[in-house]
């Protein structure tokens, strides 16, 4: 079942309150929800949460042999299916355009800005190497999911830590969490994505983190990657609404602002989390 | 508080017996004929959804309580329907629930074929749900069951639409729940509550507005689950 789009009054209303910069749940026009992070008992395991929109990501590693043609690197694969779970507007089976925007700016902010050091995740080369397996659940829908399943999937990738490997000549011994501490994975920056919603209507202001609704009525939205030391690792813009350069790049530099802020939450809640486990090993 | 999943029986046993949301009579079985009686029928109970189970004070009356957000319609219920097609006589509406409902052109209170209300894709009606089978599409109509008076029902103009969890629009349904009356000392506003998780409302200007989602937002149990003396403070933060 496609989207009903959203009612004339539901229209006419969010124009008029963002047209004196109101939004529905009262906050800012440049005001992100507070990301909320949970941790469960495994390593690489978190589920996030933007106001009621919830992701949960969850990070498995295993031991394959690479292919020829990159014998010294690591594997990482996504995968993110968004379910009827999220929203009664999808479905299973038929992959929705917003579906496919989600997976291909994961693919973009988590892999292809190299983010993870692939070269670390090798074990022995040419014969193993360690395959991450990033799966994203998409729990509910209440807009930007985007910008919740980045943060999800980073914040996994930096909490999740692999099993110690030793290489003698061929021979690969794995210890167990029990015998040997777990190794976090080498990673280069953590890039955040910032979603802004611009609208047909030049008078109304530019949203951060639309809501399912501005989302909806937006005429375009722009997602830019970047992480906490000001570099943009993707910058994406959809649908056809003209933007001045000096717009773009104050946008730009909110999202510079919000990048580091956010980096800092994320780094206080993971320290917080590895605080309270206690790691045994002889 | 006894807490039912669905499948398991409910001890639910009365002459008159009514069934309420959640409870569903599957079959009859036989008594055991141990005790050289004739065997005798008797209606199996099984909840059909997972909750808090309740009964009325003298038992005749047993139902199932419990929160979710997709809505199942049920007979004469009123619900926020979207309007997304139209289809000759008839219109096809959006109530949240797994099928589109149909509301015939000429539901509406004093509609006769030569003049009928013209709503448009997009328009927002409060309805009540006038067919409910689980093998047929939801059927809608705008006036009262007896009367075939309009009775609050038709197009809604102006104003939001606040989605809320089901609970919450028990909740708002309830006379003594004090979130309205709250609300409406402060300011004037007009509500229509759909058991379907949608509360359409209309108020002065865009602020009041905000202040009545904000404020279902806040007392949702899926939400904030405030209660009263915590919404008093959060409508003060508000400035009002």
């Amino acid at each position: 079942m496609r989207p009903p789009s959203p009612s004339i009054v539901e229209k006419e209303f969010l124009y008029n309150s963002l047209k004196e910069s109101l939004r529905i749940d009262g906050r800012e026009p440049l005001e992100m929800r507070e990301p909320t992070l949970s941790f469960g008992p495994e390593l690489g395991w978190v589920e996030c949460s933007l106001g009621k929109t919830k992701v949960i990501a969850q990070i498995e590693a295993k031991i394959v042999r690479p292919p020829p043609e990159r014998p010294l690197e690591g594997i990482i694969t996504i995968h993110s299916e968004i379910s009827p779970t999220a929203s009664s507007e999808y479905e299973f089976g038929r992959t929705s355009e917003e579906e496919v925007t989600i997976t291909r700016m994961l693919d973009k902010v988590l892999r292809r800005s190299d983010a993870i050091d692939k070269e670390s995740l090798c074990i022995l080369a040419n014969q193993r190497v360690w395959h991450l397996r990033l799966t994203l659940h998409f729990l509910a829908d209440a807009g930007n999911m985007l910008d919740c399943a980045c943060l999800a999937g980073i914040v996994a990738l930096k909490h999740f830590r692999r099993p110690e490997v030793e290489v003698i000549g061929d021979e690969i011994t794995i210890y167990p969490p029990s015998e040997r501490a777990p190794f976090p994975l080498a990673i280069h920056h953590s890039p955040y994505c910032f979603t802004f919603a611009f609208f047909s209507d030049a008078t109304i202001p530019p949203v951060l983190d639309p809501s399912q609704l501005e989302q909806r009525l937006s005429a375009g939205v722009t997602s830019i990657a970047l992480n906490a030391q000001k570099e943009i690792c993707v910058f994406q813009k959809f649908g056809g609404v003209p933007l001045l350069p000096k717009d773009l790049l104050a946008i730009i530099d909110i999202a510079v602002a919000k990048a580091q802020g956010l980096h800092q939450i994320v780094e206080n809640r993971l320290k917080e989390d590895w605080s309270s486990r206690t790691v045994e090993f002889r | 508080m006894s807490i039912i999943f669905p499948g398991e029986s409910a001890p639910a046993n009365h002459v008159n017996l009514k069934l309420g949301p959640g409870l569903l009579q599957v079959s009859s079985i036989f008594n055991d004929a141990s005790d050289g009686e004739t065997p005798r029928k008797r209606p199996v109970i099984i909840a059909t959804k997972a909750g808090e189970l309740k009964h009325s004070v003298k038992g005749s009356q047993w139902w199932i309580e419990s929160n979710s957000r997709r809505y199942v319609p049920v007979l004469h219920e009123s619900v926020v329907g979207l309007i997304t097609q139209r289809l000759g006589e008839a219109y096809r509406v959006d109530i949240g629930s797994a099928h589109h409902a149909s509301l015939d052109g000429l539901a509406f209170e004093g509609a006769t074929k030569r003049s009928k209300p013209n709503l448009k894709v997009g328009s927002l009606v409060y309805a009540r749900v006038s067919l409910a089978h689980k093998d047929m599409e939801p059927e809608l109509e705008c006036f009262g069951a007896q009367t075939h008076k309009a009775e609050g029902f038709g197009e809604l103009k102006g104003g939001f639409v606040v989605k809320c969890s089901l609970e919450m629009c028990r909740c708002l349904l309830n006379p003594k729940h004090f979130l309205l009356p709250m609300l409406g000392r402060r300011f004037p506003l007009d509500a229509a509550i759909g058991m379907n998780g949608r509360v359409w409302v209309s108020a002065k200007n865009v602020k009041e507005h905000i202040i009545v989602s904000r404020c279902i937002e806040a007392v949702d149990p899926d939400g904030g689950g405030m209660n009263e003396d915590e919404l008093k403070k959060f409508l003060h933060t508000l400035g009002v």
